[in-house]
């Protein structure tokens, strides 16, 4: 599985962090830092509701 | 390439406060994606279709600002509030704690017990207005929420009252005059006044050094002092902070119920279906505020498909503040750009049948909703996408659980009666909307 992230879409709300905190980092005031952007089988559900409940829907999820 | 303009004008401010959707319909119909209508002498290009409502959604503050789109806000917000501020306070302000994912079982569990005590006071059969009933619930359901239990147990109908005259309060005469000598513009302050004698009788009850745990938003926005010791916000500003936090959430959620309602009786075969999904995950007796989290497919697509068909906002808009080019058209700074989530939503091409309730169109493979991202708009789309999209489906899921486990409803008039009315920017059900309630017998 493979992260991508449309960054003139992500406004830096932090949902994805939430959901998955080994995957994505949001600083303060910033946009998102995919730290690991060709994550493991054991994060798929995790990504998978940071893709979904992300406000903006900016992140994809690629098999 | 200049931008076609409607027939109908040379002013269609009018026929905006009249019938909207019409007029909007009407600059697709002649003008394609690209489209112009006048309100109150001031140009507004009006964007519908995948290309141009992607170049909507993705356009930053800098060149589609919010500022100056929504004059008829300000005197409901109050000064310096949300609209009144600027488009980097705005984005500060929208990371909002309450909405963040960890609050969100808390949520729904406030929201099945809101529910629980509104059918509380019903007997085992009556009937119910639609727009007072879920206007009531999702003030009780957004203040406890958003502020904190402790204040929502000081509000009763009559914020609810006063609440309602506000959103009535929003005239499209406000692009011309926001304080226009019209009955509803003296509702709405005389609302807002009362608002804000609520507000300051709460804040002076309060204990001025409450319990750690036990401390809502108005404890924490009442310990926040000038360095002279003074509290730093009065009951207007407080009052225009939650008065701003739940407008998003309130008309919305409480039309987006009512609808779903309306179009699962007026689609029984749906609502047998609906109701069967839910008395199956329930069966085992767990609560609703584990399952409103989780998925629950077909109630999900109802919800999608009234969204669709009655998206609480018609019309969103912005202000050019740069020459911007889309599809081959100019558009001048100071013009106002509207994108038209109504039209967009029923687009023939990318959602077959458009005027029919079909949650179908939901199931994968089909699942319109994510195949057209820039049409499939009812929560807007890109950069300024509702970001209480979650919560309002938590919140819908929850109400749904609750009702249809325990209650039966029929329509109390004919199907087709059911309507919005569309004479203020802030939509709402027109009445009469009754529906009948029956206790179920298993």
């Amino acid at each position: 599985m493979r992260i991508t992230v449309d960054l003139d879409l992500c406004q830096g709300h932090g949902m994805c962090e939430l959901e998955a905190p080994d995957v994505f980092e949001v600083p303060n005031r910033s946009t998102v830092r995919i730290l690991d952007p060709e994550p493991g089988e054991e994060h798929r559900d995790e990504v998978a509701a940071a893709v979904r409940y992300c406000p903006a829907q900016a992140l994809r999820m690629e098999e | 390439m200049t931008i076609p303009i409607v027939s109908g004008g040379p002013d269609h401010l009018e026929e905006l406060r009249q019938d909207p959707i019409a007029l909007m319909r009407r600059v697709r119909d002649e003008c394609g994606d690209v489209g112009e209508f006048r309100i109150g002498g001031r140009r507004v290009v009006q964007l519908t279709g995948a290309e141009a409502n992607e170049f909507f959604f993705r356009a930053p503050d800098e060149d589609l600002d919010q500022a100056e789109a929504y004059p008829f806000m300000t005197p409901i917000f109050g000064e310096g509030v949300v609209f009144d501020a600027t488009p980097e306070q705005r984005r500060e302000a929208l990371h909002n704690q309450a909405l963040k994912g960890s609050f969100l079982k808390g949520h729904a569990e406030t929201i099945a017990d809101e529910v629980a005590r509104m059918v509380a006071g019903w007997d085992d059969e009556g009937e119910i207005d639609l727009l007072e009933w879920f206007a009531e619930l999702t003030i009780y359901t957004s203040s406890a929420c958003l502020i904190g239990r402790r204040f929502r147990e000081r509000l009763d109908r009559r914020f609810a009252e006063l609440y309602h005259d506000l959103e009535r309060g929003t005239d499209p005469i406000a692009y011309v005059d926001p304080y226009a000598p019209i009955e509803s513009f003296r509702r709405r302050d005389e609302a807002r006044a009362a608002l804000v004698r609520l507000v300051q009788e709460i804040m002076d009850g309060r204990d001025p050094h409450p319990p750690r745990d036990d401390r809502d938003l108005l404890d924490v926005l009442l310990s926040i002092r000038e360095p002279d010791g003074a509290p730093k916000f009065t009951a207007d500003q407080v009052t225009g902070m939650f008065i701003s936090m739940m407008f998003a959430g309130h008309h919305t959620s409480s039309g987006t119920a009512a609808w779903t309602l309306i179009e699962l009786l007026r689609n029984t075969d749906v609502l047998l279906d609906v109701t069967k999904e839910l008395d199956d995950l329930y069966a085992d007796g767990r609560d609703v505020s584990f399952q409103a989290l989780r998925a629950i497919p077909r109630l999900e697509a109802a919800v999608k498909e009234a969204l669709r068909l009655h998206p609480p906002l018609i019309l969103v808009l912005r202000v050019a503040q740069r020459e911007l080019h889309v599809q081959g058209h100019t558009i001048e700074p100071g013009t106002m750009v509207g994108c038209s989530l109504a039209i967009s939503n029923r687009i023939p091409e990318d959602f077959p049948e458009p005027d029919a309730f079909l949650p179908g169109r939901y199931q994968a493979p089909r699942e319109e909703d994510l195949l057209n991202r820039w049409t499939w708009v009812p929560f807007g789309a890109g950069r300024h996408r509702c970001v209480g999209a979650n919560f309002a489906m938590i919140q819908l899921k929850a109400i749904f659980s609750v009702l249809l486990r325990d209650w039966e409803f029929e329509l109390a008039q004919p199907p087709g009666t059911y309507r919005n009315d569309h004479s203020t920017m802030v939509v709402q059900l027109a009445r009469p909307c009754v529906v009948r309630y029956r206790r179920r017998r298993r």
